[in-house]
């Protein structure tokens, strides 16, 4: 009984995983209610919960759970005068559960959604926290926690950002072929800076890299003619393949000493043909390029056959599609190690006196270590100093520190 | 949905109203409106110079010379429009040629 139990609820954990998105979508598409979907969403959850371990585990739970919400909204319009005209377009598109799936020329309804959710109309921050609430169906205590700020303030984001959706008349829909790639460029950065929160953290259950990547294959597979989420997509994969080995004892790990024969060769592998997907379709973007160096350093053999020759180049083509200071950054390393340390070092000190990465403390870092590879100890102590002062978290500071006690 | 754009930026440009009419970007901007048929009103208005803000404090009517805010940019028109949704106001706020060096905030009517 408890082992049928505990099936069933591994049942219902699954389908809230795998269809809360749809749900809500669903129900947003049919009422243009956000938290009535969002709160319809819920109750078919608990509905589940209470029914399923009775009457067993539906054969189709999503179209199940997307049937009981439905219901729930239809309930609770009816209270509701103005719920009148809602009603009858429900009543329209009420299907039934066993129906197989219409065959793709309706839009999957979570595509609306997330284009929605991430509009630039919207303050990012609110992009992040809406696209992680109704389509991946965190709990603002959740998301609260995940980004380090109070749950009530978290709760206004969220209320704020749904406001604004009704009050400024943001379209639920997937934009038109001439706003598409913008638009797509901003949910790929949603879903990226998911990933880029998640992957320091070292947490148990519902990770933030699990969650991006989740999402990334979703986007992949609503828009399977678009490079950029699989280059997306390859780019968290090939990342998240290298992830155990970042952090040894709370002491950050370089690349180079990583422990390579931890990478988890599945994901290199998917990652990889993921990328080569992508690739074939020869339009390329910044998501592609860098999983290309990803791809370049989760295949190479050790550290000394990564091929920094080809990185650099890569490297190259990424500061044309996507100029950052930062990729500058990248790039001089990559010079250093293919052409040599003068070199890199050149192009380091030409970004310094740019006073474009005042502050970040790679920027020193980067510089350190390119000092200590050519024996200058002196001023290589000054800069990892300089570093340490910079850097935000205490697995850098304990790597920095390190460091100069090795000099 | 109604909408209004107010058409902003900083003066430094000021083209007059003859030179303004004979920007071929201000044109395409009318003519793009015209045929979305969706401007309901609109006008130009003079430099902040000209500007008197009414600000009422505890009873009292306060008159100041200036705009409202202490920005960097200016209101240097408006125009109301009907459209479909936030995507239909900001194409048209992208034409409009203000939008390359001022800015044109897009506000939502409270109806």
């Amino acid at each position: 009984m408890t082992a049928s139990r505990d099936r069933v609820r591994a049942a219902v954990d699954a389908a809230f995983r795998d269809e809360w998105g749809q749900v809500v979508a669903t129900l947003i598409g049919l009422t243009g209610d956000w938290d009535l979907a969002e709160d319809c969403a819920q109750d078919a959850i608990a509905a589940a919960l209470a029914t399923w371990p009775r009457d067993g585990v539906p054969r189709r739970p999503g179209a199940w759970l997307t049937t009981a919400a439905r219901n729930r909204a239809t309930d609770r319009l009816r209270r509701d005068a103005a719920g009148a005209a809602k009603l009858r377009q429900l009543a329209v598109l009420a299907r039934d559960p066993e129906e197989p799936p219409s065959s793709g020329e309706i839009p999957d309804e979570r595509l609306r959604l997330i284009f929605t959710c991430c509009h630039p109309a919207l303050p990012f921050p609110a992009r992040v926290a809406l696209t992680l609430r109704t389509l991946a169906g965190l709990s603002t205590a959740e998301i609260a926690r995940a980004f380090l700020t109070a749950e009530p303030a978290m709760a206004q984001r969220l209320v704020r950002a749904k406001r604004k959706i009704a009050e400024a008349g943001i379209p639920y829909r997937v934009p038109p072929a001439g706003l598409l790639p913008r638009r797509l460029a901003a949910v790929l950065a949603v879903l990226y800076l998911i990933f880029n929160r998640g992957y320091d953290e070292e947490g148990t259950g519902r990770t933030l890299t699990a969650e991006a990547i989740r999402l990334a294959r979703l986007l992949v597979r609503l828009m399977p003619e678009e490079p950029e989420p699989r280059g997306l997509l390859a780019l968290m994969l090939l990342h998240e393949a290298r992830r155990a080995t970042r952090v040894d004892d709370g002491v950050l790990v370089t690349l180079e000493n990583q422990d390579r024969s931890r990478w988890d060769r599945g994901l290199i592998a998917e990652g990889v043909a993921t990328l080569d997907q992508a690739l074939a379709t020869r339009r390329v973007g910044p998501y592609q390029v860098q999983a290309a160096i990803a791809a370049c350093h989760a295949t190479a053999p050790d550290a000394t056959g990564t091929d920094w020759p080809q990185i650099a180049i890569l490297y190259g083509e990424l500061a044309r599609l996507a100029p950052s200071p930062v990729v500058d950054l990248n790039r001089a390393v990559a010079v250093a190690m293919a052409d040599g340390i003068p070199a890199g070092l050149a192009l380091v000190d030409e970004l310094a006196a740019s006073g474009r990465l005042d502050g970040y403390h790679l920027l020193p870092a980067t510089r350190a270590d390119l000092l200590r590879r050519d024996g200058r100890a002196a001023e290589a102590r000054t800069a990892y100093e300089e570093a340490l002062r910079l850097a935000p978290t205490e697995a850098e500071r304990r790597y920095l520190t390190g460091r100069l006690e090795e000099l | 949905m109604k909408y209004v754009l107010l058409i902003c930026d900083d003066e430094t440009v000021s083209p007059s109203n003859e030179e303004l009419a004979a920007d071929p970007v201000h044109q395409a901007w009318l003519a793009d409106l015209d045929r979305r048929g969706g401007a309901l009103v609109g006008a130009r208005l003079r430099p902040v110079v000209d500007a008197t803000t009414v600000r009422v404090r505890d009873g009292e009517t306060l008159v100041s010379d200036g705009p409202f805010a202490e920005t960097k940019d200016f209101v240097g028109g408006f125009v109301i429009v009907e459209c479909a949704n936030l995507d239909e106001a900001i194409a048209i706020a992208s034409g409009h040629p203000y939008a390359r060096w001022g800015g044109v905030e897009i506000r939502p009517v409270w109806e």
